[in-house]
């Protein structure tokens, strides 16, 4: 009887032994909580992009239309001799430079005033009324922009009385869309930068008689510039994959339409792969440059 | 801050200017939902109801939201469970790799979608042989969905302080115990934003959905392959505002129930990928 009362079984779960197995070993802790997260991200997202590294190297059998699993540089000889492919490369970089640009100048006035204006609500608001267009749904923006910009459209209805037109589709329509989709991006940054610059350094500026202009130019400009690196890593990196906007408002041809193209209608994934890794080049490049500018402090 | 009163003005004609911008091209498409007419022509002749009847009867239309709503929630549920364990991880142990487990969280919304997009559609059809279902775009939405939560959930538990946990078992909770009573009351409106974020994130998405759909079509897709089809119009205006507005709502409700910063780029491109 005794024996049984002593023994008496305070049935645990699995889960509590587990539990009480793991208790202080941290590595063991760590492993677990990894083992998940890690082994989805490791398996199906850097094992993806290693095999679409390789896909690079492979070939389309021009006359099976199979793709054939042996290796040689010669998609990227393609890419590297192609006229077109060169003046793609080009243009998509062109423009996401312009974009950038024109995001920086767009952005810095709201930016400011946000930062150094706005009382507090105001300033939560204005965050806020920022923030949603960015998550709003980014295909029917650009679609919205396709209707905009119309023969009909209102861009052309408002500009008429005054003799004008808009751009119609094309490169300028490329530029002013993305222009438009990643404007929040850039926004956030430089306000989040601004606003860690003391007010007490602006005011002393212009006690020791410098000008606005001046005070914006010594001052504000060199200590945002951080700011401006981080968003313009958005700007640029988005406008490089893009191709539903190139599609949707222009005929012109962009790094993202021809991966694309690539992959779906001529069913040339290798070609396609290898010219996707121009973009992350030309990011990985960016971000480099970004990082001695001091735009992940900023991020 | 001092400033003369014209350089005020300014600024303030700059940030209605730009705000203005940013909000212009939804508003048009919301009129234009209401078109009477087949032509986008500006102005509109006049207005009606009807495409919101006809796009709710529909049957491409409610096929595709009801894909978009299955993928939404499917990328969701992995997201949470794989982004707060990794945020776990991160925000409450110290140990060789943790930058690169940050890193890695963020790749797939850093790259650009195509990258993404074509790096998951070579695995699928020329590796693993699988057709592209439901089941491929629920992988290749959880795979850049994880960063919101994972972003949500480390910058709740940077603000709230492990002696809660160390209090509990001191006073004789065991882990699981401890971590109903203790942790989760502390997380629950961070994994509501961040499952909120992530459904949206997933709703809106298309260009990783176009290389990992097959034939089923999201709600965007749909909108995509449609948009070349003049008669088709007044309803891709009227799922468009749809579409904004169950994106837009979501995270406008997960910007109230937390207050860490986490929607903003600054929170490390928790923005949408495009």
């Amino acid at each position: 009887m005794a024996a049984t009362v002593d023994t008496k079984p305070t049935r645990r779960s699995a889960g509590r032994r587990l539990a009480d197995l793991l208790h202080g070993h941290r590595r063991a802790q760590v492993g677990l909580l990894l083992a998940g997260p890690l082994g989805w991200l490791v398996i199906a997202y850097l094992g993806s992009l290693a095999v679409l590294f390789v896909a690079a190297f492979w070939q389309l059998d021009d006359f099976s239309g199979q793709i054939v699993h042996s290796y040689s540089l010669a998609n990227f000889e393609t890419l590297w001799e192609g006229q077109v492919y060169r003046e793609i490369v080009l243009r998509t970089v062109g423009v996401a430079a312009a974009v950038t640009v024109t995001d920086a100048i767009l952005a810095f006035p709201i930016a400011f005033y946000m930062a150094k204006v706005a009382t507090p609500r105001a300033r939560a608001a204005l965050t806020v009324a920022v923030l949603m267009p960015l998550w709003a749904s980014y295909l029917v923006k650009v679609y919205a922009w396709r209707t905009i910009l119309n023969e009909d459209g209102i861009l052309n209805w408002a500009l008429g009385p005054f003799g004008l037109k808009g751009p119609g589709y094309g490169i300028v329509a490329t530029w002013l869309v993305f222009s438009y989709l990643w404007l929040p991006y850039m926004v956030l940054p430089i306000y989040a930068g601004l606003e860690r610059i003391p007010n007490s350094l602006l005011d002393a500026s212009g006690d020791l008689g410098g000008k606005p202009g001046t005070t914006f130019r010594r001052v504000v400009l060199p200590m945002a510039f951080p700011a401006v690196a981080a968003g313009s890593i958005f700007t640029f990196s988005l406008t490089l994959g893009d191709y539903i906007t190139p599609q949707l408002v222009s005929s012109k041809q962009f790094i993202g339409n021809v991966v694309y193209a690539n992959v779906g209608v001529a069913n040339n994934l290798p070609l396609a792969a290898a010219f996707a890794t121009v973009p992350v080049v030309v990011m990985v490049v960016y971000l480099l440059v970004a990082r001695r500018l001091g735009a992940f402090e900023q991020l | 801050m001092h400033l003369s009163r014209g350089t005020r003005w300014a600024l303030r004609a700059g940030t209605a200017l730009t705000l203005a911008f940013l909000y212009a091209p939804l508003i048009v498409i919301a009129i234009y939902a209401f078109n009477d007419r087949r032509t986008a022509t500006w102005p509109p002749p006049g207005f009606t109801l009807d495409w919101f009847d006809k796009a709710f009867h529909n049957q491409g239309v409610r096929d595709a939201l009801w894909t978009s709503v299955q993928a939404g929630i499917g990328a969701t549920l992995i997201a949470l469970a794989l982004g707060t364990l990794a945020a776990f991880a991160v925000a409450r142990y110290r140990f060789f790799g943790r930058e690169a487990v940050s890193f890695l969280v963020i790749l797939p919304i850093a790259l650009p979608g195509i990258v993404t997009g074509m790096a998951m559609n070579s695995t699928f059809t020329q590796v693993l042989g699988v057709d592209l279902t439901l089941f491929t775009i629920i992988v290749g939405h959880a795979t850049f969905c994880i960063v919101v939560v994972y972003n949500n959930v480390v910058a709740r538990l940077r603000r709230t302080s492990a002696s809660f946990e160390e209090a509990s078992a001191d006073l004789g909770a065991h882990t699981w115990q401890t971590f109903w009573f203790v942790t989760f009351p502390q997380l629950r409106s961070a994994l509501v934003a961040g499952a909120l974020l992530a459904f949206a994130l997933s709703f809106d998405e298309v260009i990783v959905t176009t290389f990992t759909a097959g034939d089923r079509e999201t709600l965007p897709i749909w909108i995509l392959s449609n948009l070349s089809r003049p008669n088709q119009l007044p309803v891709v205006n009227v799922v468009g505002v749809v579409v904004i507005l169950l994106s837009i709502i979501p995270v406008y409700v997960a910007q109230r129930i937390t207050s860490d910063p986490v929607t903003s780029p600054g929170a490390v491109a928790a923005g949408p990928p495009p």
